[in-house]
């Protein structure tokens, strides 16, 4: 039903993958008369580098080769400048008074800039929202735990488009949150189609994954250490700021992480609640591969997206030097 | 006084999330199509919904890569935290790097490169691969849920279990694994989860031919959604919380 083409060269390598794979299995259990638990990793390990290590090889050969495969920087300076074909080509005609028709073509770093600043936006709020709820489901009184994290998981299982085009009923010009104003006498006012409502639907969608790391690692964490701390004089905020906060850091660091990444790329939510009026990063990759056709700028776009993302990162585990959150962010 | 703060904010944050879910379920039973016009209580949608071959065909695409890719990322992934968990220094930190580059990398991206693979290799985009794209962005989360059980396990009581006279392969089944079991519901739940959530990746890893929900929902959101696939998340929303009373009650039963 569903044909699969593959050269035969793929399958040979396949082959050839899996045969090493099982000799270095053999080899491994005859040395160690038994199998050595790391090795329990190496079915992920041949995965992962079929499906991470060579896409992303694949994005930088892109990022680096023209529409005929030789090499190139010009996809870079396609960010800085997008108009950088037509100013080339109108120097070219013009000379020297070609100067006074061109311009440095900024869409793509403002588009770039206004997405880290949408994701820093969102990024905040959510963990000031997230944090507490965190806390306090967590909170071995409430006798909740379990309940909430079911409660805070149903509404993934709806799908994130289907939720946010209910958002745009409620936020409509027409829409459920502009009838009741009317209704209670109010004005109506311009809810969608703006930055913020997309801001609400990003928080909307990402909240959760704020609020299960930082929840896991405070419901782990020994809550013996509180009650010591009471014992020695703490008040109850004491305990937090000195106790609870420092050991939940690892959680916060991966709560940022899975909320962080996926707000800079997002193109549906924009798409949905800022009408195209606000066009983010997501958009522009989007667009550029599957509308312009341009995979070569698309990858540098791509490209330059990961690296941005890994420096914030790399500065974000520096807030956690012990490696604790290594395991979860 | 300080437990009824800490309850009404915790309602006040599942209110927010949970209006939009109660907007769609009443729209579901809206007899005319519009969004925000209530013109009277009709189960039309649902009867067009089961009448709709598109999307009862998206709707068995996305279940069965969900509970395929779970499957496989939850094996894949149990097996490899367990493998990168008693790994030297060395490797191991390459490994987590590793593991934390698709997380790191945003949706799109990997999207993207995926898709960039699929061309290269010229396997044409459709199910199979969507199923290995799933199960590719799935594993890298499970591991990540069953690496803090782990490290937050006692590192001796592997150990002792070997001095005991377990074998290796004993000791995981029935110390290690209980150990971390509840770190593999979690990852299982959160790639079954994530796997039925997803567009990005199912976007650029299939053809317009093979559509999940996601897709055919984004395909139909600029004409307007049906609102059949309102009646169909709310069937889901439905069938879903039975389950979790079924399986709560259960649990309490066995207390």
């Amino acid at each position: 039903m569903y044909n699969m083409t593959l050269p035969w060269w793929g399958w040979a390598m396949m082959l050839v993958g899996l045969a090493a794979f099982i000799g270095m299995l053999i080899i491994s259990i005859r040395r160690n008369h038994g199998v050595k638990r790391s090795l329990f990793a190496s079915p992920y390990i041949l995965w992962m580098i079929l499906f991470t290590v060579v896409p992303v090889i694949l994005i930088a050969y892109y990022a680096f080769t023209d529409a005929n495969g030789v090499f190139t920087l010009n996809n870079f300076r396609n960010f800085w400048d997008s108009n950088y074909e037509s100013n080339k080509v109108i120097m070219e005609a013009m000379g020297e008074l070609g100067a006074a028709y061109i311009s440095r073509g900024t869409v793509n770093v403002d588009t770039l800039v206004y997405s880290l600043w949408m994701a820093f936006k969102c990024t905040v709020i959510c963990l000031l929202l997230g944090y507490p709820a965190a806390l306090f489901m967590a909170d071995r009184n409430m006798k909740l735990g379990s309940t909430l994290v079911v409660l805070f998981i149903i509404p993934m299982w709806m799908n994130f488009l289907l939720r946010t085009i209910a958002w745009m009923s409620l936020l409509e010009d027409n829409g459920l949150i502009n009838n009741f104003l009317r209704w209670l006498g109010f004005e109506g006012v311009q809810l969608m189609y703006n930055s913020e409502a997309v801001l609400l639907g990003m928080i909307y969608n990402f909240l959760p994954f704020m609020v299960f790391p930082i929840y896991t690692v405070i419901n782990k964490m020994d809550y013996r250490l509180s009650e010591a701390a009471a014992d020695l004089g703490c008040n109850s905020w004491k305990t937090l700021y000195k106790v609870v906060m420092p050991l939940s850091v690892p959680g916060v660091i991966s709560g940022i992480t899975m909320v962080f990444m996926p707000s800079v790329t997002t193109f549906f939510i924009p798409r949905m609640l800022g009408g195209g009026n606000t066009m983010m990063f997501g958009d522009l990759i989007e667009s550029k591969f599957l509308v312009e056709g341009n995979w070569n700028v698309g990858s540098a776009l791509s490209l330059i997206m990961m690296v941005l993302i890994l420096i914030s990162l790399s500065i974000l585990r520096k807030a956690d030097p012990n490696g604790e959150g290594g395991g979860i962010a | 006084m300080m437990k009824f703060l800490k309850r009404f904010y915790l309602g006040l944050i599942l209110v927010f999330l949970y209006v939009p879910i109660g907007v769609l379920i009443v729209q579901s039973f809206n007899a005319g199509k519009s969004r925000v016009k209530w013109e009277g209580f009709s189960l039309r949608w649902y009867e067009e919904l089961f009448h709709d071959a598109r999307i009862m065909n998206a709707l068995y695409v996305t279940v069965s890569i969900a509970l395929l890719a779970m499957i496989a990322a939850t094996i894949l992934g149990t097996l490899a935290a367990i493998g990168i968990y008693s790994m030297k220094k060395r490797p191991q930190a390459l490994m987590m790097t590793l593991t934390n580059l698709p997380n790191t990398m945003p949706d799109i991206v990997t999207g993207i490169s995926l898709m960039l693979l699929f061309l290269f290799t010229k396997v044409e985009r459709g199910y199979i691969t969507m199923l290995l794209a799933h199960i590719a962005f799935d594993t890298p989360y499970v591991i990540l849920s069953v690496l803090p059980k782990l490290k937050q396990m006692n590192k001796h009581t592997y150990e002792a279990a070997l001095d005991l006279g377990a074998t290796p392969a004993y000791a995981i089944t029935h110390v290690i694994i209980p150990e971390c079991k509840q770190g593999i519901i979690t990852g299982a739940m959160l790639a079954f989860t994530l796997s039925i959530d997803d567009f990005t990746i199912s976007y650029f890893t299939t053809s317009p031919l093979i559509q999940n929900l996601s897709t055919l929902i984004y395909s139909a959101a600029r004409k307007g959604i049906e609102p059949s696939l309102n009646a169909l998340s709310a069937l889901m929303f439905i069938a879903l919380l039975i389950l979790l009373l079924i399986v709560n009650h259960r649990t309490a039963e066995s207390k």
